[in-house]
């Protein structure tokens, strides 16, 4: 049997190792309180989990980014087990997997089979996104989902943290964003709370990108920030009602520019979402200065070459304060003019896979939500046609294929908040963080059933 | 001015006026639940026939008191005279797909009376597990349940919930559904099934309930002898839907009886027969029966105060299927559109909001057979992490 013993010191670890212990051990029905089960057995005995970080900068007291390595290498045997990775992020993993194995007999006792297990994901962007506009969630949902995604090895939290329904985000430059644009007083995200889920995350090996979706996606930026929106108008009259940001006013880019000043500094990431979707063209079709403006920029009619104008602005402010940005398929679809290390992500269900190709085919980093949209729920077991997804299965070339980093599992918030969130999530965007994980060919779904059936258990 | 209480007079007491008192009784098809609430400045009434009725009141009563910025209860002025259109108001759940812990059953039980829901119609066993423990017959769920310590329902437990619902005006009708979807009663009673036959060889598997053996009416009588007495209600659920004739074919000695009765190659005859001879066994123990459309649909002969439960969405539609079961003079139940286990992205609720039960072609008499319908939380992939979001 095992018997728990000390995890060799490495100060981030120290907590690591605790919250692992609780998990292999903290659960038994009948654990015993001494070191030994009653009628001990002489069968050979596993006394340490020895971890040990090789890289001269393991990591411990920085923050997960895109080139981490997750790696490392787990050998069980008798007396000690090690497991062994070059940066602490790797030997998070580890840790995963070492819990996984350690199981109970009928009679109380720890067991772990002998192991000898060499890791490593396939993909380096592996993530969950989560929509708090639509419905606030509670710091605790969050923070759960953090340990969830965690069991499965996910290493991205995208946060979609604010959209047209409500502004949570707290901001100290804006205040009055959040004042006039959350949901209530009570249905805000603080500094102290933010920096709490990024801490939380950061122990987990979980890199936090915060999505600022402009210039749609907006209608609750206008609350607390007069003239950001472009007012609409019916003939000569304003309606009353807004559209997206305004893009043709100085003011506008003053504010994001302090506005995005903030979030760099708030958000420790490389890179920050921009948005960049679903922008409707009517009301600023609509509006005689964004005409006039069309017109003197000699943009014509086509709208698109507005949306570019704008975009473009933003990116050079992110681009400031030196932040990479991920943005939607429609950004690069639109044919603004990106930066070449921007990150695209496909989110469009409809032929994704030519999507990739042409994403990747200009030469763009690209990650893939769209087949995991696991807010569209229905009936039966669909893990399965979310872990029957292969991401490279896509027109182009080697070198293409490495420009698809990764992907997300996606549950926007229409229909979610705390009283449904953990149900609907898990276990399905488990088969998605196996597909981002594991190797193109573990793709048996008989296999993952039992696998997954078992995992459920374990994370319950 | 400022100091005087926007709200009125304030009022301290519901006053609760029950016509026929007697609060130890069980809620039944019959009982009445209307009642009539009077708020009015300085006098708040609650009447009521039956305490059937007060609970409904108070369920109301509660859903009109709202709270001020200032923390202030308060209630506007109401006159209201309410009482159900339809008696059979259910909710269904199934314990066998997955067990359910006590508390999930009783949470549910509060959040019916929240919606007036007044019957909880317990699917407790079928193929995959037994939960019920049995007096008569212990090795049925101590071979039938997914663990036999601790997931099962005990007498107690039962009990348990019986009461719980009667405290909140629901009746508990508990299915046990045979000739179909038993096989976990197998383990705990050899000889009870059905073996199939691969060719001249039993092939190992078992299918429905043997309709053919003395012994099985024997052990039925025996176990709805204790299931009447452990469930008050007047009516028991007997299931009788999706019974596959398959197994039944390829049993040599089933054939020969087939023969013997003259029921040539009709299956269903075969079902129809066991189907009577259970519906004796349950009269015969006072008490009434609910089934599945298929003993319908499938000719049996049933007695004429059956009621019908109406589930299938085909070959069917289900408004039809009403008309038919109604029009031969049967009680109806629908859930065919109901079937809320069936998740769909988006507000689905409209779709059920919508659903109008006596939309179909009959005569007034007819649509009075409609007694109500039920909505069901069936348990393939529900149980209790995702119970109550899926539900409500």
């Amino acid at each position: 049997g095992a018997a728990p013993g000390a995890v060799a010191a490495a100060p981030r670890l120290v907590s690591a190792s605790r919250r692992y212990y609780e998990y292999m051990f903290g659960q038994s029905r009948r654990r015993h309180r001494g070191p030994r089960p009653l009628g001990a057995r002489a069968g050979p005995e596993l006394l340490e989990l020895q971890v040990v970080i090789e890289s001269r900068e393991p990591g411990c007291q920085s923050y997960p980014h895109l080139g981490s390595s997750e790696a490392y290498h787990l050998t069980v045997a008798e007396p000690v087990a090690i497991l062994k990775a070059d940066e602490v992020w790797g030997a998070l993993r580890g840790l995963e997997t070492f819990s996984q194995l350690v199981h109970e007999d009928d009679y109380g006792s720890f067991l772990v089979n002998e192991s000898e297990i060499d890791d490593f994901p396939r993909f380096a962007h592996r993530g969950i996104l989560l929509d708090t506009s639509r419905h606030y969630l509670p710091l605790k949902s969050i923070l759960t989902n953090l340990d969830a995604m965690a069991f499965n090895k996910f290493n991205v939290f995208h946060w979609h943290i604010v959209d047209d329904q409500s502004f949570p985000y707290q901001s100290i430059y804006f205040p009055e964003l959040s004042d006039k644009g959350a949901y209530s007083y009570n249905h805000i995200y603080t500094p102290a709370d933010v920096r709490l889920v990024i801490e939380y995350a950061r122990l987990r090996g979980i890199r936090v990108i915060p999505e600022f979706d402009t210039p749609g996606h907006t209608q609750s930026w206008g609350k607390g920030q007069k003239d950001l929106l472009t007012p609409c108008y019916s003939g000569e009259q304003p309606t009353g009602s807004f559209g997206p940001v305004n893009p043709i006013l100085n003011s506008t880019y003053d504010f994001m520019t302090k506005f995005f000043k903030e979030i760099s500094s708030v958000f420790p990431d490389a890179y920050i979402h921009l948005g960049g979707d679903e922008v409707n063209f009517d009301c600023w079709k609509s509006n005689p200065e964004v005409r006039e403006f069309m017109k003197k920029q000699g943009f014509g009619i086509d709208y698109a070459k507005l949306e570019s104008y704008y975009v473009q602005k933003i990116l050079d402010v992110v681009s400031s304060y030196n932040k990479g940005y991920i943005v939607w398929q429609e950004v690069f679809d639109n044919k603004a003019q990106l930066k070449p290390d921007t990150v695209v992500q496909v989110w469009m269900a409809n032929n994704y896979a030519l999507e990739l190709s042409s994403v990747t085919g200009a030469g763009f980093t690209a990650i893939l939500a769209a087949p995991w949209y696991l807010d569209y729920i229905s009936y039966g077991q669909d893990w399965k046609k979310y872990y029957s997804v292969e991401p490279l299965k896509f027109p182009g070339s080697e070198k293409q294929k490495k420009l698809l980093i990764g992907g997300e599992a996606c549950l926007w918030g229409e229909f979610v908040d705390a009283t449904n969130l953990t149900p609907r999530l898990w276990p399905r965007a488990s088969a998605v963080g196996e597909r981002l994980w594991s190797s193109r060919n573990v793709t048996d779904l008989q296999d993952a059933y039992q696998r997954l059936t078992n995992h459920r258990c374990r994370m319950l | 001015a400022e100091n005087e209480p926007p709200w009125g007079v304030p009022c301290t007491q519901l006053n609760v006026f029950v016509a026929m008192p007697g609060c130890d009784g069980l809620p039944s098809l019959d009982s009445k639940e209307s009642y009539k609430l009077s708020v009015s400045e300085g006098s708040l009434l609650l009447s009521a026939d039956t305490v059937w009725g007060a609970l409904r009141g108070l369920e109301t009563f509660s859903q009109l008191v709202g709270r001020d910025e200032n923390g202030t209860y308060y209630i506007n002025e109401t006159e209201i005279v309410d009482f159900p259109r339809f008696p059979h108001r259910g909710l269904l759940l199934d314990t066998s797909r997955h067990y359910l812990p006590l508390r999930a059953i009783l949470e549910t039980l509060d959040v019916m009376a929240y919606n007036k829901l007044n019957v909880f119609h317990w699917h407790i066993v079928d193929d995959p597990s037994f939960p019920y423990e049995s007096l008569t017959f212990p090795e049925l769920s101590k071979q039938g349940a997914f663990n036999a310590m601790t997931h099962v329902y005990t007498a107690s437990d039962i009990q348990t919930v019986i009461e719980y619902a009667r405290l909140r005006g629901i009746r508990v009708i508990a299915e046990f559904d045979t000739p179909g979807h038993t096989l976990s009663w197998g383990p705990g009673a050899p000889g009870l099934l059905t073996p199939c036959y691969l060719g001249k060889d039993p092939s190992g598997t078992y299918g429905p309930i043997n309709p053919i053996l003395n012994s099985t009416y024997q052990f039925v009588t025996s176990l709805f002898k204790e299931v009447s007495t452990v469930f008050p209600d007047f009516f028991l659920h007997l299931g009788g839907d999706e019974v596959d004739f398959t197994c039944w074919k390829s049993n040599p000695k089933i054939r020969a009886f087939m023969k013997e009765v003259g029921f040539g190659e009709d299956y269903k005859k075969l079902e129809s027969f066991y189907i009577q001879r259970l519906l004796e066994i349950i009269s015969s123990l006072g008490k009434g029966y609910i089934v599945w459309q298929e003993v319908f649909d499938n000719g049996v002969k049933v007695k004429p105060d059956t009621i019908i439960h109406v589930w299938k969405e085909n070959p069917m539609p289900y408004m039809e299927e009403m008309a038919n079961v109604t029009k031969a003079g049967y009680r109806a139940l629908l859930s065919a559109p109901w079937y809320l286990n069936r998740i769909s992205y988006g507000q689905d609720w409209m779709a059920a909001y919508q659903v109008e039960p006596l939309k179909f072609e009959g005569v007034p008499e007819q649509k009075d057979l409609v007694i109500g319908g039920e909505a069901c939380m069936w348990g393939e992939y529900v149980d209790v992490t995702n119970l109550a979001p899926r539900l409500w």
